[in-house]
């Protein structure tokens, strides 16, 4: 029982921290139709950044304002510098961003060196709850809840607001957007930027789980993309449902036949791939 | 061509980086009495961390001796194979037949040094290697290589006497990375244990890169007396910050294998890994008086202690020094210094140490507590095993007539439901 539960949690903390991770994923996969291979560089970039701060005591509220603050500005220089100077060009900008990958990658390390750098929970959220008989992390709960915060806000930003409004058509159709007066150009890099926020804020949130080291950007990465596949391109809800899937799917894969761990959280996807290649509530092709 | 000359020219500099009195010497000297040691190490990626202490150690090495081995001069060539096999192999080429390195240190990992292990054969190039994949010196193992450090077991048996016999744990849980390393360690660990009369009730195998343990920290079988840890890098610490964020602390103890808690990890951790125990056949704390000299020049020059791979690499340096010791005054002649170094003794910073016939280390092992000291963490040594071979206290013929130790062999009988 107690096993059963704890696993219930872990899936879905699992699947908040997807949330955040994705989230940015599939705006940008969306709107511009690019697979931002530094989505995991950037989601590390945050987890560094936090735990910088934390180090330098400026407390758990600074440390994630300053993680998005350098991932969103990281994301509007990589859109404006080097994605647009590729623009007609769709597979050299998806290598560009693998190659920025690799760059970040090694720039972290000369920055933080190659030890894990742990990063400390807020002191209100140190100890575990105790209920029902077991203990859970009180920092893992409340990951949670700020993940459905999250996912509320950001619904409602591309739903109810001008801006929003304007994703959602460029989303549908860029050239008829365009023709509307929509500047696809600051569209783009607010865009990018937006998702490069979400990657840092999910890095500088997932610090305390699984702290900053050299290698969580491959780590997550896979992650992501599976999620933004699995939910369907274009949709943010399917990427909601996909992410707390995932976390399920993942966490008793593990738990259940740790051996086939891998086979269980790939095997969804390439089932949605041969029968629903849209994705679980990506619009049709 | 404008790559292979950048790549020279890179790797050219960084050995002179690295030791910028000594090239000159060394290239002044009459080059039959310089010896040319190649360094296959990472410098980039992530065994990074591991990869920069080798190289810090091979140069505190050089720099106590005054840049001699055996009353040679040595000149130094850094490789970074950034950890990739394939990369690994094109350098130790590049090292070999470029730079005419006679003596190779290094790889830092198993599968860079399976890449290499026919090329070093058909060279006849002796290396001392870092990583510890036991066929290299047991079932297929190469007449070039030695080994000063230990195989992924060699330290697994008598940690597993010590919780068997002296911890008087009855009950165990084995887990460990998802690669050949952990699967070594554990299944030797497995093999005393069991053999001492414990039980080991589950064995996990996360994979390499899993980016969060708490699946695994809810399957842990709660009666078991103790987790033995045979992680790799920095997952042993990210497993033990999770295992206390999941409050089992204190309700089940912790037993390290010999890389779960490196000094390198160390240093980064909290009062969490305060009292844990692990075994490993080096302590930064370890006396000895050359260890007394080493491990304090390397906490002053760099600001933390050394850890295994750093270790390694000193060790592996003494072993060298002696040997070419034993044979000074003689032009350099690999077939002479290979065969030598199997009879080599020679005092380290671990400690005494001799070679089997197979080249492998036989040398005592430690039991280790986390303790603070001056402000850090350290590994203080509470317990020795003397002169531990890789083959324990079994018959070498009839451990080599078994298979190689993996996932499956020897057989788990005890696992719970």
């Amino acid at each position: 029982m107690q096993f059963w539960l704890t696993q219930t949690l872990n899936s879905l903390t699992l699947g908040a921290l997807l949330l955040l991770l994705s989230s940015g994923f599939a705006l940008i996969f969306g709107l511009m139709r690019i697979a931002n291979l530094a989505h995991g560089a950037l989601f590390m970039t945050g987890a560094y950044v936090a735990a910088s701060a934390m180090r330098a005591n400026l407390g758990f509220m600074t440390a994630v304002v300053l993680a998005i603050v350098v991932t969103a500005a990281a994301g509007a220089l990589i859109e404006r510098l080097i994605l647009r100077a590729l623009k007609s060009n769709g597979q050299a900008q998806v290598l560009a961003t693998l190659g920025l990958s690799f760059i970040a990658g090694d720039v972290c390390l000369m920055i933080w060196g190659g030890d894990p750098i742990p990063v400390s929970p807020p002191a209100w959220l140190q100890s575990p709850i105790n209920m029902l008989g077991f203990s859970f992390p009180s920092y893992r709960i409340a990951v949670l809840f700020f993940a459905v915060v999250v996912a509320i806000a950001l619904f409602l930003v591309i739903e109810r607001t001008t801006l929003g409004a304007r994703i959602r058509a460029g989303v549908d159709d860029m050239p008829m957007a365009r023709a509307v007066g929509i500047r696809a150009s600051r569209l783009f890099t607010g865009v990018f930027a937006l998702g490069a926020l979400l990657a840092g804020l999910g890095g500088a949130m997932g610090g305390p789980m699984l702290s900053a080291y050299p290698g969580l950007d491959g780590d997550m990465l896979p992650l992501a993309l599976i999620v933004v596949i699995l939910g369907g391109v274009g949709s943010l809800a399917g990427t909601y449902l996909a992410s707390f899937l995932i976390g399920f799917v993942y966490t008793f894969g593990n738990a259940l036949v740790p051996d086939l761990a891998y086979v269980v959280l790939f095997l969804p996807m390439i089932l949605v791939l041969a029968f629903r290649p849209q994705g679980l509530m990506g619009a049709q092709a | 061509m404008k790559r292979r000359a950048f790549v020279q020219h890179a790797s050219a500099a960084a050995s002179a980086l690295a030791l910028p009195g000594l090239a000159v010497t060394a290239h002044a000297q009459d080059a039959s009495d310089t010896l040319r040691l190649g360094l296959l190490t990472v410098k980039t990626g992530p065994f990074a961390s591991g990869g920069i202490d080798m190289e810090r150690a091979l140069t505190a090495y050089l720099a106590e001796s005054g840049g001699r081995m055996g009353g040679r001069k040595v000149e130094l060539i850094v490789a970074d194979t950034g950890g990739v096999p394939a990369v690994a192999r094109t350098k130790t080429q590049e090292l070999v037949e470029r730079e005419r390195a006679q003596v190779l240190f290094g790889p830092l990992a198993a599968f860079e040094a399976l890449a290499i292990d026919d090329y070093i054969k058909s060279k006849k190039t002796p290396v001392f290697l870092v990583a510890a994949a036991e066929d290299m010196t047991q079932r297929k193992s190469n007449p070039w290589v030695t080994r000063g450090g230990s195989t992924s077991a060699q330290c697994a048996h008598p940690a597993a006497d010590y919780c068997a016999r002296k911890l008087k744990y009855k009950k165990m849980i084995l887990i460990a990375d998802d690669i050949a390393y952990g699967h070594e360690m554990t299944a030797g660990f497995q093999r005393v244990f069991e053999e001492a009369g414990g039980k080991v009730v589950q064995k996990l195998f996360p994979p390499l890169t899993v980016p969060d343990y708490s699946t695994f920290l809810a399957q842990l079988k709660p009666d078991a007396d103790a987790v033995f840890l045979g992680f790799a890098g920095s997952n042993g610490f990210r497993f033990i910050r999770q295992f206390n964020e999941y409050g089992l602390r204190g309700k089940m103890a912790l037993f390290g294998g010999m890389t779960a808690l490196d000094e390198s990890v160390l240093r980064n951790m909290g009062d969490e890994a305060l009292g844990i125990l692990t075994v490993n056949w080096y302590s930064a704390e370890l006396r000895n008086p050359i260890n007394d000299k080493f491990a304090p020049a390397f906490r002053k020059a760099h600001g933390y202690d050394p850890g295994l791979y750093a270790a390694t690499i000193h060790v592996s340096a003494s072993v060298l020094d002696a040997a070419l010791g034993n044979l000074k005054g003689k032009a350099f002649d690999r077939e002479q210094l290979s065969a030598a170094l199997r009879n080599t003794q020679a005092m380290t910073a671990r400690g005494a140490l001799k070679f089997d016939e197979y080249g492998n280390a036989v040398g005592d092992v430690y039991i280790r507590r986390v303790e603070r000291k001056d402000g850090r963490l350290v590994n203080a040594v509470i317990d020795t095993y003397p002169n531990v071979s890789q083959f324990w206290t079994y018959d070498a013929k009839k451990f080599l007539a078994d298979p190689v130790y993996s996932r499956d062999f020897p057989p788990a009988k005890n696992l719970a439901g």
